[in-house]
């Protein structure tokens, strides 16, 4: 039996989205465009499943565009508000459908100041507005970070930006389901989210525009989604995504809390049995589900690897195309060092995690850690 | 429950064949790809470690890919380029065998609750089921054989080696992969060293250390005179011919490069003639050296015949060759490997040379 802790990269899908799912995929092909009753019956599929990502959070259904993912929501909003000449604020804690944009714009002439962490993985909110400037057109950040779940001021950073009027768009696809995400609460011009982070389907998620900022489309066509995205709907994906959003919105604070117990667990665990280890992050302002942990002396490599031998599924900084690992940009932008970001592991939990699976990790850690500073001592 | 063995995959035919042939012994095999270079060198390009995963999956065996890209900078691509420089003709693939596939990638098996790597190399080992010794052989098929590169691991590294393809022929080799439906069967053969794809070894020499380009120096006869210059002892190595830059009624040859005084000496195809050789970093297969003078077949060079020789051990580390007939060639930087002098079969030892002796 595999034991799954990677729900930071990906979760299993929920047996009530994968239900909500087959019905349309059997039954209910209709294009949402179409005037008859097919049409008619997909669009409002369409239309409940935008209210029920609206409501988790605490957004306007007329606010929700729904995209490819969050990756085309960060690339519709980046690419669509920065021309050459802008100045942009970022942060070195972002992920890469922010990054990689940003360095082809940057190329194109754009000015982009990127904020530094603090060891532990959160950018101050103050340093962050101190590089706005007259030409500022935009502060993009991340609400928590994916590799050590860090959770950034977004809603400090926001009142700064709101009191002088510059735009902040603000990738919440980790947080979504993990920490409160309220658009009420915290004014952005812009929010990316995807589905499959929080129990849904890959290949949908959506942009949220609070204050209905009007940003050109990536993707021309049939003037779908208010004209942002062309393309017919993905409606069996889309009406999972608004399954998925309405189970983290009843579960709530009850998901996080559950989260957090076994992740607590599993921290406890680790550090009452193995020496020199290290919490990438810390307890203090980090999503409940996550847990990055430097083993001092190995190589995190080599001990997912072992680890997946044994059935049990993590990640280690980012796997290049070939599927080697390369060390963690973001841990070396908290200040360590490339080893010590080598030698780190990301433990994500969520739905379907047990404590017997917690219990069967840290035993198998405490027999993998050991061995491989053994076998890889000097 | 079956035996945990790690198998090196390049993605060509060779590993794919020796990952087959564990899976039908009943071993619970792994394979893993080495990562060894960021640019995309031949033996650990994106599409080779494709072809070794695509395998893997045929295979049913789970796959991992080894990112070795910094130490093997290190440890051979720089080591490789110094050699040059310090008027050496080095050999990359023995360190890398050494010091990669038989101990990172043994490391990696020992975290992983492997006590052996596999490859598909063409050479042969076999342990004593009593005491466990290791000895190491050529491959049956002789044209094929990398016993060569082998000489220099010790014997706990040849306890945990093995090498499943070292008694057949490539021909079988390749039948044998296309019989298994591998994607490799039919894939060319790679005899370059992997970060040399083109053979150009003066320009990886001038990325690494770009100082190299600077060290312009003489090329002289044996008596001192002056023929030419030269653009860097790198560009050369004993016995070449071509590429001296030089008119001369003569046929000449490398004879020596001097490091320290960026000279390159040569003369005539009978001076390259030595009837012995000093070698260091001596490796006896057995762990032991021998006490008295032996008689051995030396081969100075991969592809080269061994020829008998009398070799003693002088202490641990070092060695002194006579040969039997005059070798030419004998380049500092290559290795030269022992073999039992009845069937030229089984590997003694071997070491690196440091001279050659006329």
């Amino acid at each position: 039996m595999r034991i799954y802790l990677d729900h930071n990269a990906t979760t299993p899908i929920r047996p009530e989205v994968v239900d909500a799912m087959m019905q349309v995929l059997r039954g209910e092909f209709g294009n949402p465009s179409s005037v008859y009753a097919e049409g008619a019956r997909a669009k409002e599929r369409v239309e409940v499943a935008r209210g029920q990502v609206a409501r988790l959070l605490g957004a306007e259904a007329a606010d929700i565009r729904f995209t490819g993912g969050a990756t085309e929501a960060n690339n519709t909003v980046l690419f669509g508000s920065l021309a050459p000449g802008d100045h942009v604020v970022t942060t070195l804690v972002e992920h890469p459908s922010v990054t990689e944009p940003l360095a082809v714009l940057e190329a194109r002439g754009v000015r982009v100041d990127r904020i530094a962490p603090d060891e532990h993985g959160c950018v101050s909110a103050s340093e962050l507005v101190a590089k706005i400037d007259d030409q500022t057109k935009l502060v993009a950040m991340i609400w928590a970070n994916n590799e050590t779940g860090s959770i950034q001021p977004v809603a400090e950073v926001a009142k700064h930006c709101n009191a002088r009027s510059v735009a902040l768009h603000v990738d919440a696809t980790q947080a979504i389901g993990k920490c409160t995400v309220d658009l009420g609460q915290v004014r952005v011009a812009s929010l990316s989210s995807s589905a499959h982070k929080l129990g849904g389907p890959k290949g949908v998620g959506a942009l949220v525009c609070p204050g209905g900022w009007a940003l050109p489309p990536l993707l021309y066509g049939g003037g779908q989604e208010k004209g942002l995205r062309g393309g017919t709907e993905n409606v069996a994906s889309i009406v999972g995504y608004g399954v998925a959003c309405d189970l983290a919105r009843t579960e709530g604070v009850a998901r996080a809390e559950a989260c957090g117990r076994l992740r607590d667990r599993l921290w406890q665990g680790i550090e009452s049995q193995l020496d020199d280890v290290r919490w990438n992050g810390g307890p203090g302002r980090t999503l409940s589900n996550t847990l990055n942990v430097e083993f001092l002396g190995v190589e995190g490599e080599v001990l997912l690897q072992a680890l997946d031998l044994e059935g049990v599924a993590v990640s280690a900084g980012a796997a290049c195309h070939s599927g080697s690992i390369e060390p963690s940009k973001v841990l070396l932008a908290m200040g360590r060092s490339p080893e010590e970001a080598r030698a780190s592991l990301r433990f994500s939990v969520g739905y379907g995690v047990d404590e017997s699976q917690i219990d069967r990790l840290v035993t198998l850690l405490c027999v993998l850690v050991p061995r491989i500073r053994k076998v890889s001592a000097p | 429950m079956s035996e945990r063995i790690i198998v090196a995959m390049s993605g060509g035919v060779d590993s794919s064949v020796a990952a087959a042939l564990l899976v039908e012994s009943g071993a619970e095999t792994i394979g893993v790809t080495m990562r060894l270079s960021a640019s995309g060198s031949r033996c650990c390009s994106l599409e080779d470690a494709d072809d070794a995963r695509r395998v893997a999956e045929r295979l049913g065996i789970r796959f991992y890919v080894a990112n070795y890209v910094a130490a093997f900078g290190r440890e051979v691509i720089e080591e490789f380029a110094d050699s040059y420089l310090a008027g050496r003709t080095p050999i990359p693939c023995v360190a890398c065998n050494k010091s990669f596939k038989f101990d990172h990638l043994l490391e990696r098996a020992k975290a992983f609750g492997a006590d052996r790597v596999a490859t598909g190399h063409f050479a042969r080992v076999t342990h004593d089921g009593e005491t466990g010794e290791a000895r190491l052989f050529r491959a049956v098929y002789r044209e094929k054989d990398q016993s060569y590169f082998l000489f220099s691991l010790s014997q706990e590294q040849l306890r945990a080696a093995l090498f499943p393809i070292g008694e057949m022929t490539k021909e079988r080799v390749r039948e044998l992969a296309r019989n298994l439906g591998l994607g490799t069967a039919d894939k060319p053969e790679s005899q370059e060293i992997c970060f040399v794809p083109d053979g150009n070894y003066a320009d990886v020499v001038e990325r690494i250390r770009p100082e190299a380009t600077m060290l312009h120096g003489d090329i002289l006869d044996e008596s001192g005179n002056v023929l030419g210059r030269h653009r860097g002892i790198h560009r050369f190595t004993v016995g070449q011919r071509h590429g001296l830059g030089i008119s001369s009624k003569r046929r000449l040859y490398v004879l020596r490069l001097d490091p320290r005084l960026r000279h390159v000496i040569v003369g005539e195809v009978s001076d390259l003639d030595c009837r012995g050789a000093r070698v260091e970093q001596m490796n006896w297969i057995s762990g032991r050296a021998p006490t008295q003078t032996i008689h051995v077949r030396v081969q100075v060079r991969h592809r080269h015949k061994a020829v008998l020789a009398e070799v003693d051990a002088v202490g641990e580390d070092v060695a002194s060759i006579r040969f039997s007939e005059p070798v030419r060639a004998v380049a500092p930087g290559q290795a030269a490997v022992f073999y039992d002098a009845d069937h030229d079969e089984e590997v003694i030892g071997g070491g690196w040379i440091v001279e050659g002796i006329r």
